[in-house]
């Protein structure tokens, strides 16, 4: 799992892709994925461009690319899976530095690889230039159910003080002496993870209670004007156009 | 198991895309009877222990440490429409925020991880409910052997994605048996955890427990002054 607190992935520094609105980052980043998701796997060169697209983003909104770098260890378990993917494949076979490794295997840890990797770095850019609150409502203007972006506000809301619990919790039973090495040990674990829920729970419905008591009828109060301006919108768009259209490219003139 | 962009060609994850939009609209209709708008909060807060509780490491063996998919869990506990939602909740703030999972792969994602385990789980829990008598270890029973099946499902459900639009190269059969043979020991440590957490939270609050409310008391009236006629 990710990191254990919200604002891991935001940085403060205001930049150039801070103030642009987010329901227009959103579209931005879900058309770049897909684009790069479409690009042919072997057109390197397109690779190589997309990357760099990616990078001159970050660049421009502030971030550091050692930054972006380190984010993009959450994709490790399924590169782990893509190395495993060469010596599993299927034939036909080639012979790389002495070892034989399945073509097609190559080929597909290459395509998760690269694109996986594209998609972490553009999400990361998009996380770490919009706060969380507007990440929802940008949501929200992009008509995803209330209920589903309310849920999201309160869990995001209430994520640090869940964690925390958590690892007070894990304190505990380490102060006290737990330290398991088999799964037959794991009943406290377990138990925590009982307690866990029934203090959340109640911890719910005491939110609850108190919103109603200062007069939640179910919908929160909007405090900032939510339409995206047309230079947002362009601004965000440039960006999937040119990876469509390197996409377009490697699949016609370039490939 | 969040699987990121790529994994999955486009056709096959928009398609998933579908899927995951209407069961999530199923979700949302359904819990909008069962638990009024008004409640969102609650609701957020078991997305929040959802999230909490993937963190949670419990040994497997010799020291090596597995996490918590909690599934199943929040399915028994909340039932599979809300434990449906919440899930997906989880899956869709994890690959905004923390860029965990691909956003092109989150409806793959939402079919295996919040759909196939909280319905095939519960389904399997509710089966196995109908048969073993009405008893709370029964409850805890039936929950632990539904999250180690949601674990295989998912695993399941994995290999037919990877089968309709995989870009891997390596055969859907090798691929299969290898994520089936691996789930099935996640699984086991899955299983265990979560009966031993139903168990914890029936020992405490069994009114909290979705999949035990039939074994709730009920209600009885009785005139002022009359003492209980079992204690």
């Amino acid at each position: 799992m990710g990191a254990g607190h919200v604002h891991a992935l935001y940085v403060h520094e205001p930049g150039r892709l801070h103030p642009l609105a987010p329901q227009a980052k959103l579209v931005g980043l879900v058309l770049f994925v897909l684009a790069v998701v479409a690009t042919p796997r072997e057109a390197f060169w397109a690779f190589g461009v997309l990357a760099v697209l990616v990078a001159g983003v970050a660049l421009a909104g502030g971030l550091s690319l050692r930054r972006l770098a380190g984010r993009l260890v959450i994709e490790a378990p399924f590169l782990a899976f893509a190395l495993f993917l060469p010596f599993v494949g299927h034939g036909p076979h080639a012979t790389v530095a002495g070892l034989s490794l399945s073509t097609p295997g190559l080929w597909g840890a290459w395509n998760i690889v690269a694109k996986g990797t594209l998609g972490v770095a553009a999400s990361v850019v998009v996380a770490s230039t919009t706060p969380v609150t507007q990440l929802l409502h940008g949501l929200e203007r992009l008509h995803l159910p209330r209920v589903v972006t309310a849920i999201a506000g309160f869990m995001v809301r209430y994520l640090d003080v869940t964690t925390g619990e958590l690892q007070r919790l894990s304190i505990a039973r380490q102060s006290r002496g737990h330290d398991p090495r088999w799964i037959w040990q794991a009943r406290a674990v377990a138990a925590s993870a009982g307690t866990l829920f029934i203090r959340s729970f109640e911890r719910g419905e005491r939110v609850h209670l108190a919103m109603v008591a200062r007069g939640y009828d179910g919908t929160l109060p909007l405090l900032e004007d939510q339409r995206a301006p047309a230079r947002d919108w362009l601004a965000c768009l440039a960006v999937p156009a040119t990876a469509a259209l390197i996409a377009c490219l490697a699949w016609t003139v370039l490939r | 198991m969040h699987i990121p962009d790529g994994f999955i060609d486009l056709p096959t994850s928009a398609g998933y895309g579908v899927v995951a939009a209407a069961g999530l609209a199923v979700c949302v209709r359904k819990t909008a009877d069962q638990l009024d708008e008004k409640q969102v909060p609650l609701a957020g807060l078991v997305a929040a222990f959802i999230f909490a509780v993937q963190m949670l490491n419990f040994p497997v063996a010799a020291g090596t440490s597995g996490h918590l998919l909690g599934g199943v869990l929040a399915a028994v506990l909340v039932g599979p429409y809300l434990g449906a939602l919440c899930i997906s909740v989880v899956l869709l703030v994890q690959s905004l925020l923390f860029a965990d999972g691909g956003l092109s792969a989150l409806g793959l994602n939402i079919t295996n991880m919040a759909l196939v385990t909280a319905f095939g789980g519960y389904a399997t829990f509710w089966l196995l409910r109908k048969v073993l008598p009405r008893t709370r270890p029964s409850v805890v029973a039936a929950a632990g052997v539904a999250a180690l099946l949601a674990v295989v499902l998912a695993a399941l459900s994995f290999t037919v994605q990877y089968a309709l639009g995989g870009t891997g190269g390596a055969s859907a059969t090798t691929v299969g048996r290898a994520m089936v043979g691996v789930h099935v020991l996640i699984g086991i440590g899955e299983a265990v955890i979560t009966a031993l957490a139903v168990s914890a939270v029936l020992a405490s609050r069994p009114d909290l427990v979705h999949g035990a409310r039939d074994l709730q008391p009920e209600l009885e009236l009785r005139p002022a002054g009359t003492p209980a006629a079992v204690s």
